[in-house]
């Protein structure tokens, strides 16, 4: 609690202990108003003073100028009682509201608590602390355990152990050794590590990270902007409502029913109404529940870049998804050696060692899978054929390492691949030795998540992708997904990503997700835009909404169900407090319901949602 | 021009009051006010002096609720 909190708590108690050792004692009229009037000036005179200073500005309808009508008027009936606990219970919401939302603002700060104080720089020789603005790109900074990684850059000495849950909300830690890129944000955990920045500190992942969640919730929702407008109209309706309950049967009494004008029962139901009609239940609790579900989202890894695009995303009905590197790895991999005549080992030797000199994808996913060594002196006479493959010398024997082109321009008869995927083949001595399957790899819950989405209630998953169709139509029918749609160019998304937006109803909502490089056009047109692994990618995280802090597809699923906890959240808080404030309106006006209900129908359901609100914040199960 | 103030406000409700006194403010483009994050985002017209047209907003918001504050 801060010193403002700990003041109207002692005020709280004061006042309290007053009312009830008052409420005990009998004495006459008079000595009894005076004293009252000491609890409730305890408790009330801020509100009393606000009141007025707001009549003074012409700024009449807010919650203090209905706090202080009812009590005062209450005072005036001669309820000292219930006027001054009207106020008592008024601060004691007021309080609990300040302290939750305190609270909360707290927690989630500190789960952004990514920001680097300082950098340890290697100058001529000497470590010195700097601020992290003050690094030069290129400069040498050191990172020991326990400290955080203060920016962007490469390993240049050192191997260790870095917890990414901060960026991620992936627990697993993460083994980085020399010449590994590393994200400013993560923790260092084992070793001391060398570090050459390769931006400043304004460009690192965790400026721009802190940035984006510190500007989330400037974009606000459709239901947040409803209940601003709701509050401005709904207090000043009630106001007059309460005036013509005051007047107008007391008058209607006296003039056409010839009955006795009963003011005092008039004016205290009014008053009544007063008091439930304080609209902070609702006012509080909504953008509560969204910064709680932003916050929580983020704890998990699932960026929201505004309450705007939590309230889309849970209505998402139609999922696209681009392929290579959303649904698969994007790196390519040897995947099998088929129909050789020598050792699976013999034919992988002679390709990486035929493609020694090659820096093409290709070759270098051959040379991972050999993993050796790779002797240059062995390989001679390297001959590239371009679009062929290449023919080489290893220890003096002739090689031929290629696609299809390759083994018929040299007369060399082969076997097809029945499999899908890039197909090397290889010629030893001008005979055929077999071939070597390549391909991308689907991502280890790309199914799962797939499957998860339907179960969430998404009813159409879309594949796009630039790939060959049978590549595609073999990832789409091992994910599950029958749409598919393939060889399309970047602008052939964007059509495609606008033909599916026409066909689909006003209220399903289609998102996108990409891996951001080159889909920032369809991240944009989308209704929403997802982009995964962004870690690093600026170009992701300027272009999406959301934006999925590793590589994991199943965060899509999840972000979606905790889009649809949080706005679960907002419509039950905006039904409940609405819905009762109403049945108490009713009953307040109809005289049934006195100031002690209308007190819980205030601060009773306040309390009541902002709890509910900051359920929003606990997603890690869903 | 847009730029990012701290703000210390109690309710929710006031919060928005600020927000329409900020927008409403010569000068001021658009304004927005987070009351969880207690930040004001404000989007200056172009030409026009921030300082100048901050000490406005600070003096229409303290007409809308007095008890609140921008940290300039």
């Amino acid at each position: 609690m801060n010193k403002k909190q700990k003041k109207v708590l002692v005020r709280i108690i004061a006042a309290a202990v007053l009312l009830v050792v008052f409420s005990q004692i009998s004495v006459n009229p008079y000595l009894k108003f005076a004293l009252f009037m000491i609890p409730y000036l305890i408790i009330g005179y801020d509100i009393l003073k606000k009141a007025f200073k707001g009549i003074m500005n012409r700024q009449i309808f807010d919650e203090n100028f209905l706090m202080a009508v009812a009590t005062v008027g209450a005072i005036a009936l001669g309820d000292y009682k219930e006027g001054t606990a009207v106020m008592l219970f008024y601060q004691i919401g007021e309080l609990f509201q300040s302290y939750a939302v305190g609270k909360s603002r707290k927690n989630i700060s500190e789960l952004m608590d990514i920001r680097p104080d300082y950098a340890n720089v290697e100058r001529n020789g000497q470590v010195e602390k700097v601020d992290p603005d003050e690094v030069e790109i290129g400069s040498i900074i050191m990172v020991r355990p326990g400290e955080k990684v203060p920016i962007d850059g490469v390993i240049v000495e050192g191997t260790s152990t870095l917890n990414t849950s901060a960026l991620t909300g992936e627990s697993l830690p993460r083994e980085v050794k020399e010449e590994d890129d590393v994200i400013s944000g993560c923790i260092n955990m084992t070793g001391v590590l060398r570090i050459r920045t390769t931006r400043e500190f304004g460009e690192s992942t965790v400026s721009k990270i802190l940035d984006l969640v510190e500007n989330s919730s400037s974009k606000k929702s459709r239901s947040e902007n409803f209940i601003s407008k709701f509050a401005k109209y709904y207090t000043p309706a009630v106001c007059y409502g309460a005036l013509a309950l005051a007047i107008i049967p007391p008058v209607v009494n006296l003039l056409f029913l010839g009955a006795a004008a009963n003011w005092g029962e008039w004016i205290y139901r009014a008053l009544t109404f007063l008091v439930i009609s304080c609209p902070c239940a609702l006012v509080i609790s909504i953008p509560l529940s969204f910064f709680a579900g932003i916050g929580g989202a983020s704890r998990e890894g699932v960026l929201v870049k505004g309450s705007n695009y939590l309230e889309t995303l849970a209505n998402t009905k139609y999922v696209v998804f681009d392929k290579t590197g959303t649904m698969t790895q994007g790196v390519f991999e040897v995947n099998g050696i088929h129909h050789n005549t020598i050792e699976n080992e013999k034919v992988l030797e002679y390709a990486a060692l035929a493609e020694a000199y090659s820096s093409h994808p290709i070759s270098i996913s051959l040379k991972k899978a050999y993993g050796k060594e790779i002797d240059k002196n062995r390989v001679s006479d390297v001959e590239e054929i371009s679009g062929n493959g290449v023919v080489v010398k290893v220890d003096g024997k002739e090689v031929a390492v290629g696609n299809v082109k390759l083994m018929k321009r040299l007369n060399i008869e082969y076997t097809e691949c029945s499999h899908v995927g890039t197909v090397v083949h290889v010629a030893i001595e001008g005979k055929y030795a077999g071939h070597i399957l390549i391909s991308d790899r689907l991502k280890p819950h790309a199914k799962e998540a797939v499957a998860e989405l339907k179960r969430s209630g998404v009813k159409k998953a879309v594949m796009l992708t630039g790939d060959a169709d049978t590549v595609a139509k073999q990832v789409a029918g091992e994910l599950g997904i029958t749409d598919v749609y393939s060889e399309l160019l970047p602008a052939d998304k964007v059509s495609k990503v606008e033909e599916l937006l026409s066909k689909k109803g006003e209220k399903e909502k289609l998102a996108f997700v990409g891996d951001g490089i080159n889909d920032a056009p369809v991240l944009s047109r989308a209704d929403i835009g997802i982009a995964m692994g962004a870690l690093g990618s600026d170009a992701a995280i300027e272009a999406a909404d959301i934006v999925l802090m590793d590589d994991d597809p199943l965060k899509i699923a999840k972000a979606i169900r905790i889009s649809r906890k949080c706005i679960r959240i907002v419509y039950e808080n905006i039904y409940f407090a609405i819905g009762i404030k109403i049945i108490c309106l009713a009953l307040g006006a109809l005289g049934i319901a006195n100031m002690w209900l209308a007190i819980f129908a205030d601060v009773g359901v306040m309390v009541i949602a902002v709890l509910n609100a900051i359920r929003a914040l606990f997603v890690k199960k869903l | 021009m847009k730029k990012t103030y701290k703000i210390e406000v109690d309710c929710a409700n006031c919060a928005n009051k600020m927000e329409d006194a900020a927008k409403n403010t010569a000068g001021v483009k658009d304004a927005t006010v987070n009351f969880m994050t207690l930040k004001m985002n404000v989007e200056f017209e172009e030409g026009s002096n921030p300082k100048a047209v901050m000490q406005d907003v600070l003096k229409n918001c303290k007409k809308v609720e007095d008890d609140c504050e921008i940290y300039l």
